[in-house]
């Protein structure tokens, strides 16, 4: 673990990375206690510019408080990133495996449904998706991870079939391991590394799905969230630009710090790659 | 005597901070002239690719850098030479030939483009004189309807096929000095002999100065005039062959020379009558399969072992040999059901384990088990020693306390401290780790134990030990013993009987005293006349 971190400090902007995003949770864990009041509630005058009218962002056309808004924005994009990577992770942990251990008939078959997902625009499968079943948390979270998986199956059956001949799972065979065992136990610890480092870049993109889709309006209605400020601020975007650019620079500082980090585990979990440079 | 081409004083090379030493090389002192092959041997981690990739000026910069010392190519210090010259230098004047031909060439060039390629950046030529000259480069090195080399790129070519397109390219330009880093290691030992008689044909002709790097004495023993020994980055012992391989001075050199098997057939024991693996009329093919809802043509099959009958009895230990490709290790492999064989019988122990269902092998899987070559692929990295010898017996259903106890004692078995238990593989050196591959494999208790390559991934010293402990554990334990293994002078250490195996078939099996005394198939022959440092006798 220490030798790890030392790899992964060796990487500047992996550091800068991670504090940025350490700063974006506690931002967000910390939300309702510097705007205790509900980020949709009208507090004030709208349309007031930064730092005008006690507005340290500014406010939007009905008078929300954008600062309050992108605090508390933040625990969405977050929580949506996160559990949308987990589940599609998840699902193309599943698919990958046993495509690539078993290989044959079932190879073909769960690579040609991964394909199918892969062939339609993945946005537009999105926006598809949310739309017929009913804009919420649940359903963003299902549309993302839906449309995101096909990667993780690729990757992971890459992985499987170069380890599945490998010497030490063949010596499980002889030792008459099962093959669900052999998989869970001696593959899937041995390709952790790169599942984790595009879970990372994972989030960032689900991320900015889910700011897409609320932009769109087909965000949840009840939550807060940055592409529902930029969707309600993009008609003022020359009379009252601060409505949408700040929930932007939110989302694109948080999108980058999270690169970085997925760049520095990439450093760090495999070493020999940036030694070969 | 004429001027050495080549001499290099009091060479060093640091390895960056924090490696396990700080000099990969210290105080090396060598020359090489016209017409002679100076050969450094070691073992692995001893600097010998090292020393020649400096002349080359190939360090791995800027982690490994020459520390000190001169490197004296007619006059001019190669440590100290700019870059444009080393580069002219290289390959018209120095060049180098590597181990793995399919790595050191280019995969989508042809063989012609990458020869052109050399004559294009060295010496202004026409196109087609250039042409000719590739022609004739190839004849040179013995190769089949050169025309056709010309336009094949490397994937199309045998093993040894590239390693003699690699020669032809490296004498391309007619250089003074050809170095040879380990250039038959890959190779089978035919095409060995085939290539070393090549490059001694060539400096013959050319008057090259041949710096060959390499690990194995029976090599030396074919083509060197002096010897120097290396160890650990020094050099220890050094002189001309016939007084370091008869008369060794240095103890490392001694060890070293002991440590190489004995192409002495051992001696015929009584054989037992009980038979406990036989496979009749054996039979895997590969490829033939149609891709998905079977479209598209058929692929290509290969037969990888045809109609195999062989037989095991308690207590010996019957070899396998062949080149790469003959399919031996396929046949282990269907011997103890890692793969499916098409046809044909495998009897365990009176049993047929062809046709038994997956849940029915694994009752029998704990009569037969496996050590594998790559001592650093065969164990899980992310596994402790304790958990991957206990788990075989865990999965027979012994319980943890009892399969733990059992892993403790296996280590001693193996040689190894029982503190092993709780560490990672990558905390092992290759013969440790072979150790714990064979600890995993006794930990069911096995009859049969087969061995594919056990000691081909290993210095020979290290070899030696696994060796003798494999063979101390077949006593102990009452093993019976498949061994797989490509080197000839293993297979007559370890084996009663040698099964030898030519593109999957059997062509001879004989008690090995016989076999290696009277071989009756010309295959068997060839094999033997292969073996490197045949005709050396030593002490």
């Amino acid at each position: 673990m220490a030798d790890f971190w030392t790899r992964y400090r060796r990487n500047r902007a992996a550091v800068l990375g991670l504090g940025i995003l350490l700063t974006i949770l506690i931002m967000a864990a910390t939300a309702h206690l510097f705007y205790p009041e509900d980020p949709f509630r009208l507090v004030g005058r709208p349309l007031s510019g930064p730092l005008e009218n006690g507005f340290l962002l500014g406010s939007d056309s009905l008078g929300r408080d954008v600062a309050s808004g992108i605090v508390h924005g933040a625990k969405t994009s977050l929580l949506i990133g996160l559990i949308a990577t987990l589940v599609s992770i998840f699902i193309g942990i599943f698919f990958g495996a046993f495509a690539g251990y078993f290989g044959g008939r079932i190879d073909d078959l769960l690579m040609r449904i991964t394909e199918i997902f892969q062939t339609i625009p993945s946005f537009i499968f999105a926006i598809l998706l949310v739309a017929i079943m009913k804009p919420s948390i649940v359903s963003i979270v299902i549309a993302i991870a839906v449309v995101s998986w096909p990667g993780v199956a690729r990757l992971v059956r890459g992985e499987f079939l170069s380890l599945k001949n490998r010497e030490f799972v063949q010596a499980c065979h002889t030792l008459g391991m099962s093959d669900l065992r052999v998989m869970m136990k001696e593959i899937l610890p041995n390709c952790l590394s790169p599942i984790i480092v595009i879970g990372s870049l994972m989030v960032a993109t689900a991320i900015l799905i889910e700011s897409g889709l609320a932009f769109l309006g087909l965000g949840d209605p009840n939550i807060m969230s940055w592409g529902f400020q930029i969707g309600a601020g993009r008609t003022m975007l020359r009379s009252a630009w601060w409505v949408c650019t700040f929930p932007g620079v939110a989302i694109l500082i948080t999108v980058l710090a999270i690169n970085l980090i997925g760049e520095g585990l990439n450093d760090a979990l495999n070493p020999r790659l940036k030694e070969r440079q | 005597m004429s001027k050495p081409l080549l001499s290099i004083s009091d060479l060093s090379i640091l390895l960056p901070d924090g490696a396990d030493r700080r000099h990969a090389v210290a105080n090396v002192s060598l020359s090489l002239r016209g017409g002679e092959t100076v050969c450094i041997v070691g073992e692995s981690g001893s600097g010998k690719s090292l020393t020649a990739r400096a002349i080359m000026g190939l360090l791995p910069a800027p982690h490994v850098r020459v520390g000190g010392g001169v490197i004296d190519f007619g006059g001019e210090d190669l440590t100290k030479v700019d870059y444009e010259r080393l580069r002219n230098i290289r390959g018209s004047e120095i060049s180098m030939i590597f181990q793995e031909p399919m790595t050191a060439l280019n995969p989508v060039m042809t063989i012609g483009d990458q020869i052109d390629e050399i004559f294009r950046f060295h010496v202004s030529m026409v196109p087609e004189e250039r042409q000719k000259r590739a022609l004739s480069l190839l004849e040179d090195v013995n190769l089949p309807d050169p025309e056709r080399i010309m336009s094949a790129y490397p994937h199309e070519l045998s093993g040894g096929q590239r390693q003699r397109s690699m020669i032809a390219m490296a004498l391309a330009l007619g250089p003074k000095i050809l170095i040879a880093d380990e250039p038959t290691t890959a190779l089978d030992v035919t095409t060995q002999a085939q290539i070393l008689g090549l490059i001694k044909d060539m400096q013959r002709r050319l008057g090259t100065g041949v710096l060959f790097i390499t690990h194995d004495f029976g090599v030396v023993a074919d083509i060197a005039d002096r010897v120097i020994v290396m160890q650990e980055g020094l050099i220890v012992e050094s002189g001309t062959s016939t007084q370091v391989l008869n008369k060794p001075k240095h103890k490392y050199t001694k060890s070293l020379i002991a440590a190489i098997p004995r192409l002495k057939p051992r001696k015929t024991r009584k054989r037992s009558k009980e038979v406990v693996v036989e496979t009749s009329a054996l039979h895997k093919s590969f490829g033939g399969g149609r891709s998905f809802l079977g479209f598209g043509r058929r692929t290509r099959t290969v037969d990888a072992v045809i109609d195999v009958n062989i037989e095991l009895r308690k207590g010996e230990t019957l070899g396998v040999v062949g080149e790469s490709g003959s399919g031996k290790s396929t046949l282990a492999r269907c011997i103890i059901r890692l793969i499916d064989s098409d046809n044909g019988m495998v009897e365990l122990n009176g049993v047929d384990i062809t046709t038994l269902k997956r849940n029915e092998m694994r009752q029998h899987r704990k009569f037969i088990q496996m050590v594998f070559q790559d001592p650093f692929a065969s164990l899980n990295p992310r596994s402790k020693v304790g958990d991957i010898i206990s788990q075989g017996p865990m999965l027979q259903g012994i319980e943890k306390a009892k399969a733990h106890q059992r892993t403790r004692e296996l280590l001693d078995v193996v040689g190894l401290d029982s503190k092993a238990f709780n560490r990672f593989p990558h905390e092992f050196s290759g013969g440790q780790r072979q150790r714990i591959g064979i600890a995993r494999a006794l930990a069911l208790d096995p009859d049969i134990l087969v061995a594919d390559e056990p000691v081909s991934a290993l210095d020979v010293s290290i070899q030696a030990q696994i060796l003798d402990l494999l063979d101390q554990i077949r006593k102990e334990m009452d093993l019976s013993m498949l061994f797989i293994t490509h080197d000839l002078r293993v297979a007559a250490q370890v084996c009663d009987f040698v099964a030898v195996m030519q593109k999957g078939c059997v062509v001879e099996v004989g008690a090995t005293h016989k076999l290696f005394t009277q071989p009756q198939h010309e295959y068997t022959k060839s094999l033997l006349d292969a073996v490197p440092g045949k005709d050396w006798h030593f002490a």
